[in-house]
């Protein structure tokens, strides 16, 4: 007995030991479930790939807990090398010089042959600085697409291969759906805010904002209530009124998955990351994949649309060591097996060409239908001042804000343009606070 | 009341520390903390501070959202409170004329006040949830389109149902001791005189709750508007439209979800006024006057 507790006193001293030789850093993160499980293999292999460092992930909750987790932390001295952070809070985070290491800053002094020009551009254009530095490192980042039914198009008397292209096709097949009592109702939506007003935007086109959508600098303002959200927010209201559109809820719009997966609505924009449980969930049915619809009359559309998720973005205060550390694990994440692994099952986009076109190699987008829609949806076109992205200061807030507006003109308290001309007046007030914070 | 004499000055503050250094720590310190906050303007890393004096405020009372909020919280807190104290008082009165198995009904309405706000507003997400909840589709079938997403009536209903509901067995247990203490002769004497239950209840039983009554009423006020975080936060998050965004909730979410922390603090000072009104409003009026 006693032999055996020295024996394991001096194992316990020796791991002890060799743990102090490795340069240990946190990572906080937002991903539970499936998702936790497989960003934690990530660090594994991380860290089974070398001896010197050590990557050591905790989850903290959703991106909101997250984020605020972070900030607390930095207040209290307490803050993790490494933080991931969803795309609304990236103008928080940009904002707050001092607070942060840019990647670019990070990988030039520690990192080693760092070269920018290896990511997809629409995936760092988000997180990029006016002189194209990149601030933070693209980690999960997703974008809407269009699920669809082709048992309930079959039965609607509609041709199961053709997804809606334009919202006027959407718009006829919701209704013959429903004439045809195929389907209770013709589509649904997560997130208003991200999909059907930001991303609708860009899809078309549109400004979100003046000041190249905020990245030009803290004094840009929204500009949300252009004609063509207008009409589509109307439209959505006309169609929520007849039935045609469900709404699901304000942020991710939760009822929105069960509506699609108890085929009560034939159609569901959600993020191509929602992909695995998407099919997890639609064993009932055929299920078919598009890309997001617009309206053919508006001039620029389609464009491309814009990304969502999240990047890691790292923190001062840590010592030379620590960030040789972290530049050492970015280095690792965009190997292309490394990002191919991780994007694949996911449906994540890849966030370099030579991942993406690694899985095309391994001919995963052969075997996978609809896996590569995000990716062509995301490259369509060149990204233009309204299609690159937007920052904000206090965005989401901003994001509450569309939701409790959209919700007053569904219940008809307003019209479109009331509830997105207060959306303006609201969120602007938010983006002078922040300006005035932050000057 | 027998007083007790301490030698030294020592002994008596050396006792009293520790609770001195809780109230200190947990609760002077922060009500400090947020006061200073109220006055400035910070970033949320909290790198750059400027004061801003009394602007924090007059942004709020300048805001509709803030107005709004302050009304949300006073219907809620009424509702949550007569329904709460109604169905408890009911209650009570039918478990004070049982005789046999009074004891059994005790404890089983008491169980729900052992349940945690947020599972219990988990509970009755899940009875009212649209999709899968059991409320919905039976309401469904009386041909009422329940859906607290959308609809604010709906939202306002289901958090005060959640936070009435476990509130009840705490009034149940209140208005209980209230009426054993009340006199039996006092009831026969008015049922001699000819007083019917409806009658003996309001003219006797009722006033001479009266003091069990203002308690839970300032109790049950204060719940309401404090107590309930976990509610709103497992059920509506203030939604649909700042429908059920009561003052305690709208702290949090400025705060801590947007990160404006002089707003936050500002209105964690109203809140504090609030709470010192009523403090000072149980003890002045209640404790003093209602003799129990």
């Amino acid at each position: 007995m006693i032999r055996y507790s020295t024996i394991s006193a001096i194992a316990l001293i020796a791991s002890l030991g060799a743990a102090k030789a490795q340069t240990t850093v946190e990572w906080w993160h937002a991903m539970g479930g499936e998702l936790g499980a497989k960003l934690e293999q990530v660090a594994q292999n991380f860290n089974d790939s070398q001896d010197e460092f050590r990557v050591m992930p905790s989850y903290k909750g959703t991106y909101p807990e997250t984020m605020t987790a972070a900030i607390a932390a930095f207040r209290a001295n307490q803050q993790p090398a490494i933080v991931q952070v969803f795309e609304v809070g990236t103008g928080t985070m940009m904002a707050a010089e001092g607070a942060i290491v840019p990647v670019y800053q990070l990988m030039e002094e520690h990192g080693e042959e760092f070269d920018p020009s290896i990511f997809l551009p629409q995936v760092v254009g988000y997180y990029t600085d006016t002189n194209g530095n990149m601030l933070s490192m693209p980690f999960n980042s997703s974008t809407p697409i269009l699920y669809y039914n082709k048992t309930v198009f079959e039965a609607a008397g509609l041709d199961p291969e053709q997804p809606p292209r334009t919202w006027q096709e959407l718009e006829q097949m919701s209704r013959q759906i429903m004439e045809s009592g195929a389907a209770p109702c013709g589509f649904t939506s997560q997130w208003i805010s991200w999909i059907q007003t930001e991303n609708f935007s860009a899809w078309h086109n549109q400004p979100i904002g003046t000041g190249e959508n905020g990245f030009a600098g803290l004094d840009s303002r929204l500009t949300l209530n252009g004609e063509a959200q207008v009409r589509h927010w109307g439209n959505l209201k006309q169609w929520a009124d007849e039935g045609l559109f469900r709404y699901g809820g304000p942020v991710g719009g939760d009822n929105a998955p069960p509506a699609f997966y108890a085929q009560e609505c034939a159609i569901y924009m959600a993020s191509s990351a929602a992909r695995a449980g998407v099919i997890a969930n639609t064993e009932a049915f055929d299920l078919g994949f598009g890309m997001l619809p617009y309206y053919d009359d508006i001039e620029g559309a389609p464009q491309n649309s814009i990304i969502g998720g999240a990047t890691l973005w790292v923190l001062s205060g840590k010592s030379d060591d620590e960030y040789r550390a972290v530049a050492a694990f970015f280095d690792y994440l965009t190997q292309p097996e490394v990002q191919a692994d991780w994007a694949e099952p996911t449906g994540y986009l890849p966030i370099t060409q030579a991942a993406y076109d690694l899985s095309t190699e391994r001919g995963f987008y052969a075997n996978n239908p609809g896996a590569e829609t995000s990716i062509q949806q995301i490259t369509l076109n060149e990204p233009t001042e309204n299609s690159k992205g937007l920052r904000f200061g206090n965005y989401v807030q901003i994001r509450g804000i569309i939701d409790e507006e959209f919700e007053q003109m569904l219940s008809g308290a307003k019209d479109a343009q009331a509830a997105l001309d207060s959306v303006v007046a609201r969120g602007n007030d938010l983006i002078e606070q922040f300006q005035a914070q932050n000057q | 009341m027998k007083r007790t004499i301490f030698n030294s000055q020592l002994l008596p503050w050396l006792l009293l520390a520790p609770q001195l250094a809780i109230t200190f720590v947990f609760f002077l310190w922060p009500a400090a903390q947020a006061i200073r906050q109220s006055f400035l303007r910070q970033d949320a890393f909290g790198i750059r501070t400027t004061f801003v004096g009394f602007e924090n405020f007059q942004r709020l009372l300048n805001s509709p959202e803030y107005l709004n909020s302050l009304q949300v919280t006073a219907v809620f807190a009424v509702s949550v409170t007569l329904l709460s104290m109604g169905f408890a008082l009911l209650l009570a009165v039918a478990v004070d004329r049982m005789i046999r198995s009074s004891r059994i009904y005790t404890t089983a309405l008491v169980w729900p006040y052992a349940v945690a706000p947020a599972v219990a507003g988990i509970l009755w997400w899940f009875i009212f949830n649209p999709t899968v909840g059991i409320m919905p589709y039976m309401l469904g079938q009386l041909g009422y389109n329940w859906n607290h997403i959308s609809n604010p009536g709906d939202a306002m209903t289901l958090v005060v149902i959640a936070s009435a509901w476990k509130q009840i067995s705490y009034n149940f247990l209140f208005f209980l001791a209230g009426l054993q203490a009340i006199p039996n002769s006092l009831r026969e004497a008015a049922a001699i005189d000819g007083a019917g239950p409806v009658r003996r209840f309001f003219d006797i039983t009722f006033p001479l709750l009266s003091p069990t009554t203002f308690f839970l009423l300032v109790v049950n006020i204060v719940y309401a508007m404090f107590d309930t975080f976990a509610v709103i936060d497992t059920t509506t998050r203030g939604g649909p439209a700042q429908a059920t965004n009561i003052l305690v909730y709208k702290v949090y979410f400025d705060g801590f979800v947007g990160q404006n922390m002089g707003s936050s603090a500002a209105q964690s000072v109203f809140l504090m006024l609030i709470v010192t009104v009523l403090t000072v409003i149980q003890f002045r009026f209640i404790e003093k006057k209602v003799a129990y």
